[in-house]
C-alpha cells in the first residue's frame, strides 16, 4: 500500500489522475471502519489532511475537509447543532463535511442540513469544477455523483441564509450512535420554512408539501403545527431494519420536525 | 532497620483496604499482555470460515482452493478431526467443526493456518463450501412443542388447586443480551515437539477446557497444558471453549505455534450469548399481599447447543419466585434447542430472567392490591432461618433482603428538577426532547441468586502458597478476567500472613489443581478461602519451626527481635502449603426440584429514577442507587467497580442492548449496532453496602457481582412504567414500546 500526502488540490487530482483507482482519506472515520473489517483493501491512498484549501470555511461556503468539531463552533444554529451529535470527541476531531458527502449514507448527519438549506455541492477534477444542488449529488443510498477522478471541494451555502435553523436527531442512546431519524428546519423572517429529513428514506428528503403548508402560516398555531407534523411522517418514506421499524420511523420524524420548527419560532 | 512497631501496625493493603490492583497501571498504560498480544517463534495465523446461515445441510464442501494457495499449512473440516469430536463442557454436543448441518448462525465449517492473516483469512474464503437451506428453528413455544428440550428443571412444593384471592398473570421476554467483553477472542497454541501442545485462550476454567481438548485431540491429559491469559473481560463468554480446540488441531497439523485473533464482528459470532427468554407467570396473594401461589413457565432459549443450558435453566427456576415466602410453588422451566446462536453463561446466570420475571409480577402484584410495592416485598421477604420457595430448603446463613430493600428506600432522593444540561435529557444532545415535556419516573427492584456451585456439584478450589525470598507466591488455576481476583487474594495473604509482599502466579492446568470456574460470583469465597486456609497453614509452619510469632517481608520475628530474613529461611527449607478448599455439600435435586441445592444466596436492591419522553420513547435513567450484601467488602473500590459495571450492564438490558436475531440471523453483529451504554448513558450510582458476614467466606466475604445485573434491570423497567403507565413486559424497552 502506498500513501501520498499532497498539500494542494492541484497535487490530489495529479495523483488521482495516475491512480484512478486510488482511495481518497480524509478524516478516515467512515473509510478505516470499511479497511479494518477486511471490506476495502486500500493499494494506493490519497490522504487530504494536508490540503489546506480543503479546509475553508466562510460564511458563503463550508470546505470538503472541515472537521465537525470546527463545524461546532458555527454560528448557524442546526450547523452546530449537528456536529455535535456526530460520533464522539475523537470522531469529531477528524470526521469531515466532505466525507459525510462521499459516503452519501441516508442517516448522514450533514446531509439534512445541506438539504435544508439547498447547499450546492462543488467537485473538481483535472477538466475543471462543477457545481450542482445537493439533491442531484445525493442520488441513492450510499450513492452520489462524484465521477472517477473527482473529488468533492466543498458545500455552497445561499446568500440569504435562513433567519433560524434548528437540527434534532434520534438514536438509542445518549452519543456515539447512528440517526434512526433526524430532521433539519428552517425558518427565515418572512415564514418561509423548510424541512429536511434523515434516515427515513433512500436518501435525504425534503418534506415539500410541509414545508408548502406551514409557509403560508404567519404564525403558525397548534392545528397547523398539528398538520405539519402529519404532513411530515406522510412525506417520510421509512423503512425497517434492524436499528428500528418504519412505524416508528414516521411517526417520530414528524414529532421531531415539529420540535424543531417550534424552536424556530421562538 | 526494620523495628517492632513495623509489625505491631500491621500489614499495608490487607483486607478492608482499597488495596490497588497489581495490574492496574499496566493496564492503563497499555503494557499489560491480553490475548491478542501473544506471539510466538515461527508462528503460523489461523482463520475460521463460518456458516452464513442458521440451519442448513452441507452438500459439498471443496479445500482444494485453499490448500493450494501458497503460504497455506493446514485447512480442516470434520472429517480431519482425530478423535472425539464433540465438546461442551456439561453434555459434548457441538461438534468441533460443522458436522454436515449447521444449526447456527456462525457455525464453524472449516480452520486454516497460513503465514500471514490474510493469507489465512483469503484461504478460508476460498474454500468452496455448497449448502441446502432449511427452515430454522427459532421460536421457544415451537420448539417446546417439537420437544427439542435440552434440560428441564422444575420446582414443586405444596399443593397445586389451593388459590388466592388476588391473581395477576402477564407473560414476559427478555432478548438476547451480548456480553460484549472488550476484549475479542484471541489465543495461541505451541506444539511443544514431543507430540504435546500448550494452549493460551480466552476461559474462566482451564481445567474444564482441559478435559474437552484433551479429548478433541486425542492426547494424554499431561501432553495438554492449557494456560490462563490476559483477558479484557468474560461475563460467562468464556466459559464454553471458542477457539482453544481450533487452535490445537491447527498447531498439531501444522507443526508450528498457530495463533488466532478475532475481529468484533465476528467475537459476536464466536461466544454464547445470555438466553433470550419468555416467561408466562400467574401469582396469586391473599387480600394482605402474602403469596399465596406462584406458577410459572419458563422457556430459555439454549441455541443450537447445550452450552451451560442445564445449569442456566436450573438457576432461572431457583430464583424464579425471587426472595419471597410462598407456600404453593409450581415452575416449569426447559431449555430449549433452537437454531439461534447457542446461548451460556451470561453475569446473573438464569436469574436475570426470571428477576426481571418476579420483580415485575410482585409490582403488579402490588398494585392490583393497592399496596406501596415496597412494602409487598417486605412483607414477603425471607431471611435467615425461613424457606427458599422454591427448593423447599431453610436458609442458614445471613440474607438481608429486609435491609437492602429497607437501605435503598432511605436514601435521599434526587431533586425534582429536570436538568436543562441537553446532555441529561432523553435523547441527549441529539435535541430531542424540551424539559417540557419530559416525565419522571422511580422503581424498585430486588435481587436475588445463589453462589458458588449447586446441585450437589463437587464445587473446589485448590491453591498453594509457597515462601520466596522477597515474599510470597500464591499459585493458583483461578482466571483473573478484569473482576479483581488477584487484588483480593493478595489483601487476604497478606493479612493472614504479616507479609505484605506476595504475588499471585497464574499456574497453567500441569502445574496446579483446579480453581473451578470464575463464574457464579465464588472465586472471592472458594478460591479465597484456599488461599486463607493456605496462608494460614504456611504462617503457622513457619512460626513453628522457628517457635516464632509473627512475619513480615523482612523475615520471621521471635519477641520482637528479627529471627531470620526471608532469604535465609528459604535457604534453610521450602516453606510451602498447598490446599483444596469445598464449600459445603449441596443436594442434587429430588424429582420436584426440592432439596438443599445452593450452599449460599445474596440479595441487592436497586432503586432507578428515570426520565422519559413518552411521545418518542426515549429514555435518560437520571440517578440509580443501590444496596448491596456483600458480606463483607475485602476491597470496596473494587466492590464499588462490580457494582457500578453490574449495574450498567442491567440499564443495558433495561433499555438498550439486544442482539437482533431474524431468522437465526444477528443482524447487529458490531458495536455500531449491538448498543453499549455510553458515559453520557452512565447516571451517578451511590451504593450502600450491607454487611453481615458470611460463616465460609474469608474474613466474612461473600460474593455478589452479579447481583447488580439482576436487581438493576426490573428496576429502570419500574420506573419505566411509573413513568409511562405502559405494561413494558420486554426487555430491552424500545423507544417504540414506550410511543405506541
Ligand atoms: C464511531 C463512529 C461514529 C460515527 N458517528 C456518526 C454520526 O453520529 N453521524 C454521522 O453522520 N456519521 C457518523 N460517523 C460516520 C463518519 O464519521 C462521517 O460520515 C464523517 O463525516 C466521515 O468523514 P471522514 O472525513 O472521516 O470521511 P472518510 O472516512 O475519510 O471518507 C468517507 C468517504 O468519503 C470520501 N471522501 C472524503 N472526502 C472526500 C473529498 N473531499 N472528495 C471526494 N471524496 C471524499 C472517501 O473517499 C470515502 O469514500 C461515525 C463514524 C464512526 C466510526
Amino acid at each position: 500500500m502506498e500513501i501520498v500526502r499532497p498539500d494542494s488540490v492541484a497535487g490530489v487530482l495529479d495523483a488521482l489522475a495516475s491512480h484512478p483507482d486510488a482511495l481518497v482519506l480524509a478524516g478516515g472515520t467512515d473509510t478505516m471502519v470499511l479497511v479494518n473489517a477486511g471490506a476495502l483493501r486500500p493499494e494506493y491512498v490519497i490522504s487530504l489532511r494536508h490540503v489546506e484549501d480543503l479546509k475553508a470555511w466562510n460564511a458563503r461556503f463550508i470546505g470538503a475537509g472541515v472537521t465537525y468539531a470546527r463545524l461546532e463552533e458555527s454560528e448557524i444554529a442546526a450547523l452546530a447543532e449537528l456536529s455535535r451529535t456526530v460520533g464522539s470527541p475523537q470522531i469529531r476531531a477528524a470526521g469531515t463535511l466532505g466525507g459525510n458527502l462521499g459516503t452519501a449514507s441516508p442517516a448522514g448527519d450533514a446531509l439534512p442540513f445541506l438539504a435544508a438549506v439547498d447547499a450546492t455541492i462543488e467537485l473538481v477534477s483535472k477538466h475543471g469544477s462543477r457545481t450542482m444542488p445537493w439533491d442531484e449529488f445525493l442520488i441513492g443510498p450510499k450513492q452520489n455523483a462524484l465521477e472517477p477522478a473527482e473529488i468533492i471541494l466543498g458545500a455552497h451555502l445561499p446568500d440569504d441564509m435562513p433567519w433560524r435553523t434548528a437540527f434534532a436527531k434520534i438514536g438509542v442512546r445518549q452519543a456515539m450512535v447512528i440517526s434512526i431519524a433526524s430532521v433539519c428546519v428552517t425558518r427565515n423572517e418572512a415564514g418561509e420554512t423548510t424541512v429536511a429529513l434523515g434516515a427515513v428514506g433512500p436518501t435525504v428528503l425534503r418534506a415539500r408539501r410541509a414545508e408548502m403548508m406551514v409557509s403560508a402560516e404567519k404564525d403558525p398555531d397548534e392545528a397547523a403545527l398539528d398538520e405539519f407534523q402529519r404532513l411530515v411522517s406522510e412525506e417520510s418514506r421509512p423503512i425497517t431494519d434492524h436499528r428500528s421499524t418504519a412505524e416508528y420511523r414516521r411517526m417520530a420524524v414528524g414529532v421531531l420536525a415539529r420540535r424543531a420548527l417550534e424552536r424556530c419560532l421562538v | 532497620m526494620t523495628t517492632r512497631a513495623d509489625t505491631e501496625v500491621g500489614v499495608a493493603f490487607g483486607v478492608g483496604e482499597s488495596a490497588p490492583r497489581p495490574d492496574g497501571i499496566p493496564k492503563v498504560t497499555g503494557h499489560f499482555a491480553y490475548a491478542s498480544d501473544l506471539h510466538a517463534q515461527d508462528m503460523l495465523w489461523g482463520a475460521t470460515r463460518r456458516a452464513p446461515h442458521a440451519h442448513a445441510t452441507i452438500t459439498s464442501v471443496d479445500v482444494g482452493p485453499a490448500v493450494a494457495m501458497p503460504g497455506v499449512h493446514a485447512v480442516l473440516t470434520y472429517d480431519d478431526l482425530p478423535a472425539e469430536r464433540f465438546q461442551g463442557q456439561i453434555v459434548t454436543d457441538q461438534p468441533v467443526l460443522a458436522d454436515g448441518t449447521i444449526r447456527y448462525w456462525g457455525e464453524v465449517v472449516a480452520i486454516v493456518a497460513a503465514d500471514d492473516p490474510t493469507t489465512a483469512r483469503a484461504a478460508a474464503d476460498a474454500i468452496e463450501v455448497e449448502y441446502e437451506y432449511l427452515d430454522p428453528l427459532t421460536d421457544v413455544d415451537e420448539a417446546l412443542a417439537a420437544g427439542e428440550v435440552l434440560r428441564e428443571a422444575v420446582a414443586y412444593r405444596g399443593v397445586r388447586d389451593v388459590h388466592g384471592a388476588v391473581v395477576v398473570e402477564a407473560t414476559y421476554e427478555t432478548a438476547t443480551q451480548d456480553q460484549a467483553p472488550l476484549g475479542n477472542e484471541a489465543g495461541i497454541a505451541i506444539p511443544d515437539g514431543a507430540g504435546g501442545i500448550d494452549v493460551y485462550g480466552p476461559t474462566q476454567w482451564t481445567h474444564v477446557d482441559h478435559e474437552q481438548i484433551v479429548a478433541c485431540l486425542g492426547l494424554r491429559p499431561e501432553e495438554v497444558r492449557v494456560h490462563p491469559t490476559g483477558l479484557g473481560g468474560a461475563f460467562g463468554a468464556r466459559e464454553d471453549l471458542s477457539l482453544q480446540t481450533h487452535l490445537c488441531l491447527l498447531a498439531l497439523q501444522s507443526g508450528r505455534p498457530v495463533r488466532m485473533v478475532f475481529g468484533r464482528a465476528e467475537s459476536f459470532a464466536a461466544h454464547v450469548k445470555r438466553h433470550a427468554a419468555r416467561m408466562y407467570y400467574r401469582h396469586e396473594a391473599d387480600l394482605d399481599g402474602n403469596l399465596v401461589r406462584v406458577e410459572a413457565k419458563l422457556l430459555l432459549d439454549g441455541g443450537a447447543y447445550s452450552m451451560t443450558s442445564p445449569a442456566v435453566v436450573a438457576n432461572a427456576v431457583g430464583f424464579a419466585v425471587g426472595p419471597y415466602r410462598c407456600p404453593n410453588v409450581f415452575i416449569d422451566g426447559y431449555a430449549l434447542r433452537t437454531n439461534n446462536p447457542p446461548a451460556g453463561a451470561m453475569r446473573g446466570f438464569g436469574a436475570v430472567q426470571t428477576g426481571f420475571a418476579v420483580e415485575s409480577q410482585m409490582d403488579r402484584l402490588a398494585e392490583e392490591l393497592g399496596m406501596d410495592p415496597l412494602e409487598l416485598r417486605l412483607l414477603n421477604a425471607i431471611g435467615p432461618g425461613d424457606v427458599l420457595a422454591t427448593t423447599g430448603q431453610v436458609i442458614t446463613e445471613p440474607l438481608p433482603t429486609r435491609e437492602v430493600i429497607e437501605s435503598v428506600r432511605a436514601m435521599p432522593l434526587p431533586e425534582d428538577s429536570i436538568s436543562s444540561d441537553v446532555r441529561d435529557l432523553p435523547g441527549g444532545t441529539g435535541l430531542t426532547t424540551p424539559s417540557s415535556v419530559v416525565v419522571r419516573g422511580v422503581g424498585y427492584a430486588v435481587g436475588f441468586k445463589n453462589l458458588a456451585f449447586s446441585e450437589g456439584f463437587d464445587d473446589f478450589a485448590e491453591a498453594r502458597l509457597t515462601l520466596t525470598p522477597v515474599g510470597i507466591d500464591i499459585h493458583t488455576a483461578a482466571i483473573e478476567v478484569g473482576q479483581g481476583m488477584v487484588t483480593v487474594l493478595e489483601q487476604i495473604a497478606r493479612t493472614v500472613t504479616g507479609v505484605e509482599s506476595v504475588r499471585v502466579v497464574f499456574d497453567h492446568t500441569s502445574q496446579i489443581g483446579s480453581a473451578g470456574s470464575t463464574s457464579a460470583s465464588r472465586q472471592t469465597q472458594m478460591t479465597g478461602g484456599a488461599v486463607m486456609r493456605a496462608a494460614e497453614q504456611l504462617r503457622t509452619e513457619i512460626l513453628e519451626h522457628y517457635g516464632a510469632e509473627a512475619l513480615s517481608n523482612d523475615g520471621v520475628w521471635r519477641n520482637g527481635e528479627l529471627v531470620v530474613s526471608l532469604v535465609e529461611a528459604c535457604l534453610e527449607r521450602e516453606f510451602s502449603a498447598h490446599v483444596r478448599h469445598r464449600h459445603q455439600e449441596t443436594d442434587e435435586p429430588d424429582e420436584n426440584g426440592q432439596g438443599n441445592l445452593h450452599v449460599d444466596f445474596a440479595v441487592s436492591a436497586h432503586r432507578a429514577v428515570v426520565d422519559v419522553d413518552p411521545v418518542l420513547g426515549l429514555v435518560k435513567v437520571v440517578k440509580i442507587d443501590t444496596a448491596q450484601d456483600v458480606g463483607f467488602a475485602l476491597n470496596p473500590m473494587s466492590v464499588i467497580g462490580q457494582i457500578e459495571g453490574g449495574t450498567m450492564q442491567g440499564i443495558g438490558l433495561a433499555i438498550m442492548e439486544e442482539l437482533v436475531i431474524d431468522h437465526g440471523v444477528v443482524r447487529n453483529a458490531s458495536f455500531t449496532d449491538y448498543l453499549l451504554p455510553t458515559f453520557l448513558d452512565a447516571p451517578p450510582v451511590e451504593a450502600v453496602l450491607i454487611e453481615q458476614p458470611s460463616s465460609w467466606g474469608p474474613f466474612g466475604a461473600k460474593g455478589f457481582a452479579e447481583l447488580p445485573t439482576i436487581s438493576s434491570t426490573p428496576a429502570v423497567v419500574a420506573a419505566l412504567r411509573a413513568a409511562t403507565g405502559k405494561a413494558l413486559t420486554r426487555v430491552p424497552v424500545r423507544p417504540e414500546d414506550i410511543a405506541f
